[in-house]
């Protein structure tokens, strides 16, 4: 278990960061971690070869989306505008707040989907291969909803109305 | 000069960081010729400036305990290993310090059971070899010495009868543990074979639970608590054979 403290505990900020960017409340944020930390250390002999971080990140992400899943299913909405910011950026530089507070409402507005992949690739730095395996999607899917992630934000930022930029073809 | 078109995965990639130097340089040319294409990019670049700085105070906020991955790994320890290293220190006579980091892992888990288990451990390597004086109050004066027992317990003590399992009392002595003092009886068989029972109140005054085996090398022993008292049996015979003993002594001890 000691190679598993090494390697596993620099990445929980991360973690924490990523949970709470999903689920936009401390608690339930970190509720989510400490379960991801929990089925970690019980399948840490389990694992197959490959990123550490990926893994953990796969982990998470799908007690997240689990988690989303019941929320939609017992027709709970998390309120969008008026939530989490605050929290999010409370100790944010002041004279960056507003402008963080926007991005992070404005993010809000994406499909939990391109919210996830431009998360794990902006913000966590994972490779597109990595946040491949996180999401169990095709490479190709990645590069496509992160394409349409950074697009849609964009629009919400600018406030203008879809269809009006310029895309490149995109080579599979 | 051929070079492979650009596309709109090499511009995510160039936002993101992600493409090796000759192909970095190769985009940032064909942006430098593309002025819209090149707004747009410093557009993505910028939104990520803002994700990342928005969410970096998150990770360097102090981690809760909760979420201390230390205790985790402790907490799911299962109490097996805890009994191997109690084998481990009693052979290798470790204590001090170690024998302190030992007590506060065992005490995680199993409702403190793991801990009594442990001292009943420490007892038995101490008295069960002693062929001088392995008890202080003699079992002629069972009497004087349930008394005395159940004085400093705070706490009706019965002695169990294990006559029917074909062993005799020989007798009892307080014994001290980090959780004050607990009853320690013996018995012994017409082979010389020696158990050993320790009981003394838990923590939690409602504790009930199920029986525990634990058992390592030729040492095995079972543990268990009972309206707040913890009881456990240990003795250097199999598991099989202690089995039935620690059921007797659970019927009989139930609380008075």
């Amino acid at each position: 278990m000691k190679d598993m403290l090494v390697q596993v505990e620099p990445l929980i900020p991360a973690l924490r960061r990523y949970a709470r960017a999903l689920m936009r409340e401390r608690a339930a944020a970190d509720d989510l971690v400490q379960d991801c930390l929990e089925r970690a250390v019980s399948r840490w002999h389990q694992r197959r070869d490959g990123s550490v971080r990926a893994w953990l990140f796969t982990i998470l992400h799908n007690l997240a989306v689990t988690q989303f899943r019941q929320a939609t299913a017992r027709g709970r909405h998390m309120p969008i505008d008026d939530a989490g910011e605050r929290e999010l950026v409370s100790a944010a530089e002041q004279e960056h707040r507003l402008i963080y507070q926007d991005v992070l409402g404005k993010l809000a507005k994406l499909p939990e989907e391109q919210r996830a992949v431009l998360l794990l690739v902006a913000v966590e730095d994972l490779s597109y291969a990595d946040a491949a395996v996180v999401l169990n999607i095709p490479i190709g899917t990645v590069m496509s909803r992160l394409s349409r992630a950074r697009e849609r934000l964009q629009q919400e930022m600018d406030g203008v109305a879809a269809g009006n930029v310029v895309a490149l073809r995109s080579v599979k | 000069m051929n070079q492979r078109p650009i596309t709109e995965d090499d511009l995510h990639a160039y936002v993101d960081q992600a493409l090796e130097p000759e192909r970095r340089a190769e985009v940032a040319s064909y942006l430098d010729d593309h002025p819209d294409v090149a707004a747009r990019v410093a557009a993505f670049a910028t939104q990520r400036e803002h994700l990342r700085g928005a969410l970096a105070s998150i990770a360097d906020e102090p981690l809760p305990a909760e979420l201390n991955l230390s205790r985790i790994i402790e907490r799911r320890k299962p109490p097996q290993r805890a009994w191997w290293a109690v084998a481990a220190m009693l052979l290798l006579g470790i204590g001090g310090l170690g024998g302190w980091t030992m007590r506060s892992v065992l005490q995680e888990g199993s409702n403190g059971l793991s801990a009594l288990a442990q001292e009943a451990a420490y007892s038995y390597g101490v008295y069960a070899p002693d062929r001088v004086r392995p008890v202080e109050i003699r079992a002629s004066e069972s009497a004087e010495l349930t008394q005395w027992v159940s004085n400093r317990l705070k706490q009706p003590v019965k002695v169990p009868d294990l006559s029917v399992s074909g062993y005799r009392l020989m007798g009892g002595r307080l014994v001290a543990t980090s959780h004050g003092p607990a009853a320690m009886f013996m018995y012994d068989d017409d082979h010389g074979d020696r158990l050993v029972v320790l009981t003394r109140p838990m923590s939690n005054r409602n504790l009930d639970t199920p029986m525990m085996p634990q058992s390592t090398g030729d040492v095995a022993g079972f543990v268990w608590a009972d309206g707040g008292m913890g009881y456990t049996l240990v003795g250097q015979l199999p598991g099989e054979t202690l089995k039935p003993i620690a059921n007797e002594i659970r019927k009989q001890a139930r609380p008075i």
